[in-house]
């Protein structure tokens, strides 16, 4: 099924302001739309009140209209444009929401009017209203938390008698959970209640079986037209739920599921998309699993491209968004490149031989009276993202990349703050979600506190403790150094294998960043730069292409991210050979190149 | 078939406990490539030496059920995921009776695993069954290589002894001109399943129990070893014939394909997956080749030409049927839309049909089960007891030696 | 591209030729050159850091000089290092407000000794800035010292030092704010890409206020005179690039507040308000193009502002955080902004309070609680909003005020703290107000307003917090009425 001829003119609804729950993910999102609409032909109208974008740049779009996102606005770009269709899903909560009123007043989406392509109102209000969404899953047959709606406090207070407290209460129509609670006891039903009922622009809330410390999970998953899904990406939440997925720190992919779990999440999450009723795109499908007794819930999808979208596509090398809009103009996904690879078809799931860690980053410090605990409202202001090898690496790279005055996990001069505290005072703090919460585990499990007892403190899963207390270790190993020209080249590797920066070397020794970095140095120990292939270097690569020919196809020149990973250059052969690697600067790979040609 | 018995599996640390503590320092390990390449690491697993084909895997999950596939054997293993072990081990997701590969190279096995399913951690598994592995290895740097050479013989063994292991890999034969089939089929017939009407005959190439559980939802399984001749296999009354995955190449095994020819004539549907799906090309007069380094994965793309759908495969294999070989005999039916290498292939005048890759999925995406339902009906068209529905549950006597999945059968 | 945030376009696969997701910390950035080096064969790459903010340029310093593309390191430090900074000013004879810097409190009183309160109080070498205070009598003055030695990295780090002190500058109350982005290239000459007036005065963080541009109260010869500033501040520093600076406006004294070389958070609405693109001409510009070369091959175009106004207004988070005190301040908040752009300044005023999501109302009600020194103003807000049709409620301070000029008030509601009779969050919470005007009350404590603010935010109703937001909310209001939005695209504003 190619390209749709019956469509010339495209209406892309950005996602205007950056607010919390929803950054400049969605300025890539739409900028990828608007190129790719483009490149295919179509005379792309763009509207976003946001000047501060990259879509916003006149030379994304045929005609760039920054005005107020409201729907009488758009009324009158729909008016003087007369686009055949609009593409609502790739401009967050706020471009499906618009979209929707847009559709209510019948301006869209309705006979004679622009059609609504990636998802149709419909789809859009079963994803979006919960105990429509909840029902349409429960009558596929998947389990989801007990749960009950109410327009009105009394009725709050009823059914979280029925499903039992704790429970969570989320107002309906909202951006990233905004409103939303945990209550304990009736009296906090009561006030949540009231707050979510004013949060939901209709006025409704649900009142749901609170599944708190379950471990998350997120599937990213596409759909094309020939009905034909994939899963780009799994991620998994270190924070339990209880914590909004936007300010827990997550992990992609998933790193403790067994496939037989894994599996099943993949299905219901096709299951889902196919009721749901998006038609092509992508969606984002939120799963929590009780650790305990395996139940598996789906908790909501977002039936559009969403934060965790642009994560999944940087951390994969899949363009989620640049592929949804394709997808929305009739292409099916073996029709569609993949961009990396560059022979392979985008109709594949991206395999990858690293971890990517996000996490998130607060601004409490500017929001005085604010309590700084993380809650199902997401509070975050943005995120950062990290690439390594194993999981400690790529941690420890993203905790220093919030440039909020840390090196690592722990092991800097901030770390002072914690040794100021009691252990049994840290035990506690542990329970309670805070942005301080790894350094707080990291701390305690340097003082000795077990594994075990800081996942019955604070729920996350025994395997990332674990991970964290490697670190905490290694640092342990190190401390017997006095200082950088002790170690030897394999205790340098080991100590950059599990993420730990100069900075952090040179507190643990007192002595300057340069003194470590030399003495690294000389034992040849410099970073390599592996490539975010897709394909977890499963096929040979393909000769680098660095002929541009013209402007627009400019963009096959290939295009590559890295993340470094600590390997020593001399003196073994397995080092040498690694940092030829490096020298290499290798692009790209592809999947697959024809296997038969070679036989 | 037997199953490993409960106590040896559930190994000294029991669920979820700590298994090496850093302060516990592994032996320095190597890997060396037959051609002489080295790579630093820590052993792990059982403490022997061991040599093997060096094959990588890319699946992000279902280590185990890889380990446990005989197509594995006489291999070594590399997982391109790095953190490997880090939901421990059970019983439930065995796919044979014991291990079959040689060995297995890894990034980062898990120090402690965690999981409710788990009863005991990998690292005691691989000591279980004597296969010794390496950790800390840039697996990337590996798969990189294996990528531009192919799969290549190599060894793995204390670093300390690096002229030994250098031997060893240089002496490793690889899996060329290897039969590799008697080595991993069962010695005896056997029956799984029972309640369902059919009655399927399943040569044991290296046969996955995942397999077996798709095909005991249709009825009775006998499972046979690949010597088994057609007659006795005709005597045994089947209202189908299935051919199992296994190791090795196929153009290896005369017997197979001489059975499965006389069998084509009996108008028996043959349903083939992987090795079986080769064979069954060979038996129709097909070719098949080598590829460079193999389909080792779960992402697979690809596309039944019959109804046009894209599945998301999982794979293992070296060899393919090429695809100009059966032309004018067998239709080709699913193709790899990633390198065009055929994936199944439906015979025009014999009732059978096979695919390359694994629509049984342990592990890998469930895209690809409705094959096991063409097969039933294959079956009931050809004059088959009587229809059934399938997707029932396999309520009734456990087969032996089969654990019972936890959910996400059928 | 360096960089680690993965909702950027910057970290999109598409954007550069190669990507490095890593720390932007001196480690990384020295072995991503030193690969990028190997891999051109033994040349380094030129390292652009003033595109990214103030993370980068603290960057800057960290690498070798002579790789730095653009202003050299040298530059940046001698617009952030205050004394090298008032020497500059000094002798280009540029006003400065009067001020020092302190790292304890004997200084600090010693420098408002010589200056007087209120003082502006802040931590140099932060971001938005944070942690900086408005600061009227001595004992606010020791507290903001106490807070800033234990404040965030401060803290941290060991509290404040020579390296790390508080400037102190005397805080110019009812000054009108100005930006000015500009880019000069290495011949000298100096492009001002856009002229900004702030709408709140100066003590609102100027990421926190709306602006617009053209400005629209400032003389013509006020404009020039910032002009002609920049170009000597650019020139002085030897900018290759962008620059920012940021000035307030006094009667007729224009004083200069910080230089930033660097492209600054304004830098989009003017490119998207003039038409001219700043960031790509800049770019060229630091690795060594001229603007007179880039005007011939087309890329740098004429501005197009000839017949609109943008108006950039901040969006903000209070609501999320409805235990927070929504008044603004000099401490940035603001996650993020929208531009109105239309024939008018208050037509472009009132689509970019649509667009924030604080609608100006039609009709209604609309309550109005002025502190004193906003009272003038406000008599204008009201006879304004009687003019437009709409009701006015307030406290009886300001209602008092109004009566005073002749403005009767709807109603008088009582006091928040005195709880007798309906207030301001009674009406507000009852939805009996379209919009509200409160404007702070001093400082500190948990007063009327502060409740009256955080209701309005918690119930969605739209609202301004300072007085001339509130001029300008009636000015669009007035020039809006009676007619519908209209809208046109950027290429039509652009066209030449």
């Amino acid at each position: 099924m190619p390209r749709r001829d019956d469509l010339t003119t495209i209406l892309v609804i950005g996602s205007g302001p950056i607010v919390i729950g929803q950054a400049c993910e969605f300025d890539y999102s739409g900028t990828q739309a608007c190129r790719v609409l483009r490149d295919d032909g179509y005379r792309v109208v763009l509207v976003n009140s946001n000047p501060a974008t990259i879509m916003t740049d006149p030379d994304f779009a045929d005609r760039t209209y920054i005005e107020p996102l409201t729907p009488e606005v758009l009324a009158r770009i729909i008016e003087r444009e007369r686009p055949d269709a609009v593409l609502p899903t790739l401009g967050g909560q706020t471009g499906l929401n618009l979209a929707m009123a847009l559709y209510e007043q019948g301006l869209i989406g309705r006979p004679g009017t622009p059609e609504m392509i990636g998802a149709d109102a419909e789809a859009i209000a079963t994803a979006e209203d919960r105990e429509r969404f909840k029902e349409a899953m429960v009558e596929i047959g998947l389990d989801v938390p007990r749960s009950g709606i109410a327009h009105d406090v009394a009725t709050a207070v009823a059914v979280a008698d029925d499903v039992g407290l704790p429970v969570i209460i989320r107002p309906a129509y909202i951006l990233g959970g905004r409103g939303t609670g945990i209550a304990v006891t009736t009296d906090e039903v009561v006030r949540l209640a009231a707050i979510g009922l004013a949060a939901s622009p209709i006025g409704e809330i649900l009142v749901e079986e609170s599944i708190a410390g379950w471990k998350e999970f997120e599937l990213e998953v596409m759909r094309d037209r020939a009905d034909n899904c994939v899963v780009v990406c799994s991620i998994e939440n270190v924070d339990p739920m209880g914590v909004h997925t936007g300010d827990s720190i997550t992990v992609a992919p998933a790193q403790t599921l067994t496939d037989v779990e894994y599996q099943q999440m993949r299905d219901d999450a096709f299951a889902c998309i196919r009721r749901v009723g998006v038609e092509t795109g992508g969606s984002n499908v939120q799963f929590a699993l009780d650790p305990v007794t395996g139940r598996q819930v789906i908790i909501e999808m977002n039936p559009r491209v969403s934060r965790s979208s642009a994560l999944a596509s940087k951390a994969t090398g899949f363009p989620i968004a640049k592929i949804a809009a394709r997808l929305a103009v009739g292409y099916t996904l073996d029709e569609i490149q993949n961009d990396v690879t560059g022979v392979t078809p985008a109709c594949f799931e991206p395999t990858i031989d690293y971890v990517v860690t996000k996490v998130p980053r607060w601004a409490f410090e500017k929001l005085p009276g604010t309590s700084g605990v993380l809650g199902t409202q997401m509070q975050s202001v943005g995120e950062v993202m990290a690439i390594g090898r194993t999981f400690p690496e790529s941690l420890q790279k993203a905790l220093r990349s919030l440039e909020q005055g840390r090196a690592g996990l722990n092991c800097d001069a901030a770390e002072r703050q914690l040794a100021a505290r009691v252990t049994d005072e840290l035990l506690v703090a542990v329970a309670t979600p805070t942005p301080d919460r790894i350094f707080q585990l990291g701390e305690l499990l340097r003082r000795g506190v077990t594994v075990d007892d800081l996942n019955a403190a604070c729920r996350i899963d025994a395997w990332f403790l674990d991970q964290l207390l490697a670190i905490v270790e290694e640092r342990g190993a190190l401390e017997e150094h006095s200082g950088p020209d002790e170690l030897a080249t394999r205790e340098w590797r080991r100590a950059k294998r599990l993420g730990f920066s100069d900075v952090q070397l040179a507190h643990l020794w007192s002595v300057s960043e340069v003194a470590v970095r030399t003495a690294r140095q000389a034992c040849g120990v410099e970073p390599t730069y592996k490539t975010v292939d897709t394909c977890a270097p499963s096929s040979p690569p393909r000769r680098r292409t660095t002929t541009r020919r013209g402007r627009t196809r400019a963009r096959s020149v290939r295009r590559t991210a890295r993340a470094s990973s600590f390997s020593a250059r001399a003196p073994t052969a397995s080092a040498r050979a690694s940092s030829s690697t490096t020298a290499a600067s290798t692009p790209a790979s592809p999947c697959a190149r024809p296997a038969s040609r070679r036989s | 078939m037997s199953d490993p018995k409960r106590s040896e599996l559930l190994v000294a640390t029991g669920p979820n406990q700590p298994v090496a503590t850093s302060r516990m320092r592994r032996a320095d390990g190597i890997l060396v490539l037959a051609d002489g390449t080295l790579f630093e690491g820590e052993l792990i697993g059982a403490s022997t030496a061991a040599a093997g084909e060096v094959v990588f895997n890319t699946a992000m999950t279902g280590y185990q059920e890889i380990l446990s596939d005989p197509s594995y054997a006489g291999q070594i293993i590399t997982f391109t995921t790095p953190h490997i072990g880090n939901y421990g081990v059970n019983l439930a997701d065995f796919e044979a009776r014991r291990l079959f590969c040689r060995g297995v190279v890894v990034r980062e096995l898990a120090r402690r695993p965690s999981s409710r399913r788990s009863t005991g951690d990998l690292d005691s598994l691989l000591r279980r069954y004597d296969v010794p592995g390496i950790t800390g290895v840039d697996t990337r740097r590996l798969t990189r290589l294996i990528r531009e050479t192919g799969a290549i013989p190599g060894a793995i063994g204390p670093a300390d002894d690096v002229a030994r292991i250098t031997a060893a890999a240089a002496d490793e034969p690889g899996t060329d001109g290897i039969d590799l089939v008697s080595t991993v089929t069962t010695a005896e017939p056997y029956t799984v399943g029972g309640d369902g009407p059919f009655r399927v005959v399943a040569y044991d190439f290296g046969i996955k129990r995942t397999i077996l559980r798709h095909l005991a939802e249709l009825g009775v399984v006998e499972v046979v070893p690949a010597s088994t001749p057609a007659a006795d296999v005709v005597a045994r009354r089947p209202d189908g014939v299935f051919l199992s995955n296994g190791p090795g190449d196929p153009a290896l095994l005369p017997g197979p394909v001489a059975a499965i020819q006389e069998l084509l004539g009996t108008g028996i549907p043959v349903f083939g997956i992987c090795l079986g799906h080769q064979l069954l090309g060979r038996a129709l007069g097909g070719d098949t080749v080598k590829l460079a380094f193999g389909h080792h994965g779960a992402n697979h793309p690809v596309k039944d030409l019959t109804t046009g759908a894209i599945e998301i495969t999982s794979q293992n294999h070296n060899f393919a049927v090429a695809v100009g070989s059966i032309a004018g005999v067998a239709d080709l039916t699913h193709v790899n839309l990633n390198d065009g290498v055929c994936e199944g292939l439906a015979a025009r005048d014999a009732n059978a049909f096979g695919v390359q890759h694994h629509p049984e999925a342990g592990p890998g995406p469930h895209d690809s089960r409705y094959l096991f339902h063409r097969f039933l009906a294959r079956m009931t068209s050809a004059g088959g007891r009587s229809a059934v529905t399938v997707g029932g549950s396999m309520s009734g006597d456990e087969p032996v030696g089969l654990p019972v999945p936890e959910r996400g059968v059928g | 591209m360096i960089n680690c945030n993965p909702e950027t376009v910057s970290t999109d696969y598409d954007t550069s030729d190669r990507l490095y997701f890593e720390p932007l910390t001196q480690e990384d950035v020295l072995h991503v050159i030193a690969a990028e080096t190997a891999a051109a064969g033994g040349v380094p790459p030129k390292v652009i850091v003033a595109l990214g903010g103030q993370t980068p340029l603290k960057l800057a310093s960290l690498i070798p000089p002579q790789l730095v593309a653009g202003t050299a390191a040298a530059s940046i430090d001698l617009a952030e290092d205050r004394e090298k900074w008032n020497a500059l000013c000094h002798e280009l004879q540029i006003p400065q407000p009067p001020g020092g810097t302190a790292t304890d409190l004997e200084d600090a009183l010693d420098i408002v000794s010589g200056i007087g309160f209120p003082v502006l109080v802040r931590p140099s070498y932060v971001l938005g800035g944070r942690a900086m205070q408005i600061v009227h009598d001595v004992n606010q003055l020791a507290t903001a010292m106490a807070e800033l030695a234990g404040f965030g990295s401060l803290g941290r780090e060991g509290g404040l030092s020579a390296e790390r002190p508080v400037l102190i500058d005397r805080f110019l109350a009812s000054a009108v704010e100005v930006d000015v982005d500009a880019v000069r290239d290495h011949t000298g000459e100096v492009l001002i890409g856009g002229v900004m007036e702030h709408v709140e005065e100066a003590g609102v963080h100027s990421g926190d206020s709306a602006c617009a541009i053209p400005p629209p109260t400032l003389a013509p010869w006020v404009v020039e005179v910032i002009a002609a500033y920049t170009a000597a501040i650019a020139e002085r520093l030897d900018v290759r690039g962008l620059i920012n600076v940021q000035y307030a406006v006094v009667g007729t004294t224009v004083y200069v507040i910080e230089a930033n070389p660097r492209a600054s958070r304004t830098v989009p609405f003017v490119a998207k308000a003039t038409g001219v693109p700043l960031a790509k001409v800049a770019t060229r510009v630091m690795l060594g193009a001229t603007l007179a070369e880039l005007r011939a091959e087309g890329l740098l175009v004429e501005s197009a502002l000839r017949d609109h106004v943008a108006v950039k207004e901040a969006v903000l988070p209070f609501s999320r955080f409805p235990e927070v005190d929504p008044a603004l301040g000099p401490e940035m908040r603001s996650t993020g902004e929208v531009m109105g752009i239309d024939a008018t300044f208050g037509r472009a005023f009132y689509k970019a309070e649509l667009a924030a999501g604080n609608p100006l109302p039609a009709d209604g009600t609309v309550f109005l609680s002025l502190a004193d020194p906003d009272k003038p103003a406000g008599l204008v807000v009201a006879k304004r909003l009687r003019q437009l049709g709409l009701g006015v409620v307030a406290t009886q301070g300001t209602a008092d005020y109004l009566a005073r000029f002749g403005q009767g008030v709807d109603e008088v509601v009582a006091k928040v703290s005195e709880g007798a009779g309906k207030t301001a969050v009674d009406l507000i919470a009852a939805g009996e107000v379209t919009f509200v005007v409160n404007t702070p009350q001093g400082r500190g404590g948990r007063t009327d307003g502060e409740q009256i603010r955080k209701a309005a935010t918690l119930h969605r109703i739209a609202n301004v917090t300072t007085v001339d937001a509130a001029l300008a909310a009636v000015q669009g209001l007035l020039e809006q009425r009676g007619h519908p939005i209209a809208v046109r695209s950027l290429q039509e504003h652009h066209a030449p």
